[in-house]
Parts: structure tokens; sequence; C-alpha cells
């Protein structure tokens, strides 16, 4: 379970994260979902420890992640925007994180067999395009079979057979009863995926229940859809109390 | 901490800068030893080089290395990897490689040409330069998330080191000759790592006789064990205070 107690986060003046508290709990898959720009990255990151939030704490376990780092063996990360050292191939790069990681137990290379990567073991980070490296991002993501996977916005970018396999690959874990969180923004693809949804707005979470609730609330049959109607009912609520 | 080492060392070892390093101090060296054989002045022209090019060479590479490895950091940090591990191991990295290359450079043509003690201490005085500066470094890199600032940081505190800090001090010294400076000039040398460098090398070598009434009051104390020690404190300070303090910026930065 993790909990994140009114997170605060500013970039300068800018208030991304504006006194967040959520709670999300294990066997439960999430869909973060917002504009751009709402904070969805920010908060996937300062959960990671990749930033610092401003104020507010954070809760792994019920131990803060703060000066930690022992939590994130059991998360697994994959990024919008894969980075990875550009001189290095991709077999490489897999063996440095199997070292790094300490991993021990037999490594789930289910995704590595799926998008064909033993093919590409040879070649360099730099010359890979943009889809690649996004299939590089969630093979090693899904590795080192952790309980809880963090996934921002995995589909973008992705042919639509990966896309196809790793959707399944994270149903499959959504059933072995691991925490999911997902950032994206094809929300068709949410709604096989997960079973609650998050809503930020301007830094705030503006709703937190699940998908069937939402459909339910706002009598609609898709996700899509669903967001919509509650983004306008919410507008004219804030245009009526303004 | 030692899989954080050995990847940052796999990646240092491929640039053909550190090769480049080493073979720039070899050939100078070489060039020295055969332009004259008294080793004692072949040591002060290195000397000359040592202080312009060791810090130079510290703070480009060191500043140009840490945003090309962003990426590498960036990943990392995502893994159960202590930022601190991360950090101290591209420190200890850098370091130990330009050191070695330092090493290599001045250490190989010395021995072939049999040069006296004093190389050591010129060897000894480079890589504790080396140290400090790739210390600088580290502090300017995680000041700024921008590379050209960085290396504009971290070239201004050579400049400051090397020359303006001279010209500082000399105006001083000018400007209040009228007074006994010996004790303040003594204390002003201790803020300049390059300049406890120097004198630190040339009270090792019998030139020291030269340098008047100061020079031999420099030679009192400098020349003395608990100088010498002194000196080499202060140096450490150097090291040690911008690094933890790169340290303290980095384990609460944003990546």
């Amino acid at each position: 379970m993790i909990s994140f107690i009114r997170i605060t986060k500013k970039f300068g003046k800018l208030v991304v994260l504006n006194d967040i508290n959520l709670e999300v709990s294990q066997a439960k898959s999430y869909a973060l979902i917002g504009p751009n720009g709402s904070g969805k990255t920010t908060l996937i990151k300062s959960l990671l420890g990749l930033i610092v939030p401003t104020s507010g704490e954070i809760l792994f376990e019920q131990k803060s992640i703060f000066g930690d780092w022992k939590y994130r063996e059991k998360i697994g990360y994959m990024p919008q925007i894969g980075r990875y050292p550009e001189n290095i191939s991709v077999g490489q790069l897999i063996d440095m994180m199997k070292n790094i990681r300490g991993y021990s137990d037999k490594t789930d290379e289910e995704l590595v067999d799926a998008f064909k990567l033993h093919k590409l073991f040879a070649k360099k980070m730099h010359t890979l395009s943009g889809g690649t490296r996004q299939k590089v991002s969630a093979a090693l993501a899904f590795l080192f079979n952790p309980p809880i996977m963090i996934l921002d916005e995995p589909t973008a970018g992705l042919d639509p057979i990966s896309v196809e396999i790793l959707k399944e690959k994270i149903i499959t874990d959504k059933t072995k009863g691991k925490l999911i969180l997902i950032t994206s923004h094809i929300l068709s693809d949410l709604d096989e995926l997960t079973t609650d949804v998050v809503y930020i707005y301007e830094g705030k979470v503006q709703y937190n229940n699940s998908i069937d609730a939402l459909k339910e609330e706002t009598n609609e049959k898709r996700l899509g859809k669903a967001i919509a109607t509650f983004a306008r009912q919410k507008e004219l609520l804030n245009s009526i109390t303004d | 901490m030692a899989q954080v080492i050995k990847y940052i060392f796999y990646d240092l070892l491929r640039t053909r800068f550190i090769l480049a390093y080493t073979a720039f101090l070899f050939i100078s060296t070489l060039a020295m030893f055969q332009i004259d054989s008294d080793s004692g002045k072949v040591v002060l022209s290195l000397l000359n080089i040592v202080l312009m090019v060791v810090p130079l060479i510290s703070v480009v590479f060191t500043t140009i290395h840490f945003f090309n490895s962003y990426e590498f950091i960036e990943l990392m940090l995502a893994q159960p990897v202590n930022r601190k591990s991360i950090f101290l191991g591209e420190y200890i990295s850098v370091t130990t490689s330009l050191s070695i290359a330092y090493l290599a450079g001045i250490g190989i043509p010395s021995i072939l040409f049999r040069a006296d003690y004093s190389v050591y201490v010129l060897l000894l005085v480079g890589i504790t330069l080396t140290f400090v500066f790739v210390s600088i470094a580290f502090l300017s890199s995680v000041l700024t998330r921008d590379k050209a600032k960085a290396i504009g940081i971290a070239l201004l505190f050579w400049f400051y080191f090397s020359l303006i800090y001279d010209g500082l001090l000399l105006w001083v010294v000018y400007t209040f000759s009228d007074y006994p400076l010996e004790k303040t000039t003594l204390a002003l040398i201790a803020f300049n790592p390059v300049d406890l460098a120097r004198i630190i090398m040339l009270l090792q070598l019998d030139i020291s006789a030269l340098m008047g009434y100061t020079g031999a009051f420099y030679k009192d104390f400098f020349g003395s064990q608990t100088g010498l020690i002194f000196s080499f404190a202060i140096l450490l300070l150097w090291i040690v205070v911008p690094l933890w303090i790169a340290l303290r910026i980095f384990s609460r930065k944003d990546l």
C-alpha cells in the first residue's frame, strides 16, 4: 500500500501538485488520468524519489520513502520517455540492470521474448527508434517481477501488435495480484486494464473511485465519455460556486 | 556501489579523452627531460604546466562527464540504489581515472629518466589538485541543470583560482606593504588550493632561497613537518567541503 499525504510540489512559482492526498492498495489497478501538465508524471516521479516534494509525505507500506531506497526493489517503472546511456547495447543494458538490481530469482523475460528483443541485443541504444525504446523500457519494467508496476503512458508510440502484447501482459500481471498504476490518454485501453480511476486536474485529485462507480454516477457506458461528463459537471459546479 | 562504479568506469574508459590527456602529459614530460638533464629544473617547468592544466582538465572533463551520464544517473535512481552511492561512485570513478592518467603521463617518463624525489612530490600534488578540482566541478554540476552553465561556473572557479586570486593577493601585499604581512598572506594562501600546491612544491626545490625574507619565512613554516601537514590538511578540506555540499544538494535534487 502506498499513501500520499498532503503532497505539494512547486517548481519555482508554479504549483504542480497542490496538497494531494491519495491512497493506492495492492491487487488493484489504477488509471491515473488528467489533462497534459496536470501533474501525473510529477506524482509518479515523486513516488520513485526522482522528484522531492516541497512538502508532505509518501508512505510505502507505512514507512516514509524519504531517504530510503530499498523500497524501489518492489517497483517496476516504465518511464514516459525512456532515457538510457546512449553508447551501450540493448543486451548490455539488460545485463547491467540485472547486475545492479542483484536479483537472484528467475527473471520474467516474457516481454523480451514477445517483443523479439534478442535480435536487437547487439544494437546500440542510440540507434533504436522511439517505439523500440518503449519496448525495451517495458521489458525492463517487468523483468524483475516486482509487486508494484508503474507505467507512464505505456502504449504511446508502440505499434498495434506490440500494444496488444503489452496489454495482455498487464492483464496477466493484474490477475497475479499486483498493484498497477497506469497513466494514459488512451482511455479505451484503460477501460480494459484498470479497475479504479484517479482523476487529477490542476494538481488536485478530483475523483478517486472505481470505474464502475464513475460510469454509474455519470450514466455513461464508456470510460472516455464518463470522464468527459464528469469534467463538464465539475466545471459547471465551479462556475456556480465562483 | 561496486557495481555502479564498474559501469561508470566502463563508460569512462571508452572515451578517448583520458587517453589524450595521458598522451599530452607523457609527451610534455618526455620533451622537458630531453631539453634539460637537471631534474630539479624539469620539475619546476612541469610544475607550471601541472598547475594550469590539471585543474582545467579536471573541471572540464568532470562537468562534461556528469552531464553525459545524466541518463545513467536517472536510470539508476529509479532502481533500488542509494543516491549517495551513485554520487560517490561517480566521484571515485572520475578521480581515479584522471589520477591514473596523470600518474602514467608524468610518472613513466620520470622513472625512465631517473628523476629525483621531487617528482614524487609533484605527483602527489597533482593528484591532490585533481581531487580538489573534481570536487569543485561536481559542485558546479549539481548547482544547475544546464550543461553550458555548469561548465561556465566550473571554468570560472578555475579562472579565479589560477589567475584572479593571485592578482588580488598581489594587490593586497602591494597596498599594505608598510605592514608586516607574513602571517596574513600565509592565511590568504590557504584559501587557494592552487597557491597552496605551488608553495608546497617550490619549497621542495632549492629555489626558495631566491625569494628573500618572505621566502625564508615560508620555508620555515611550509618546509617543516607541521607546515606540510597543515597544507595537506587544508587541501583535504578543499576536497571534502565542496564534495559534501554537492552531495547535500544532489540528494535533494529533482531529476
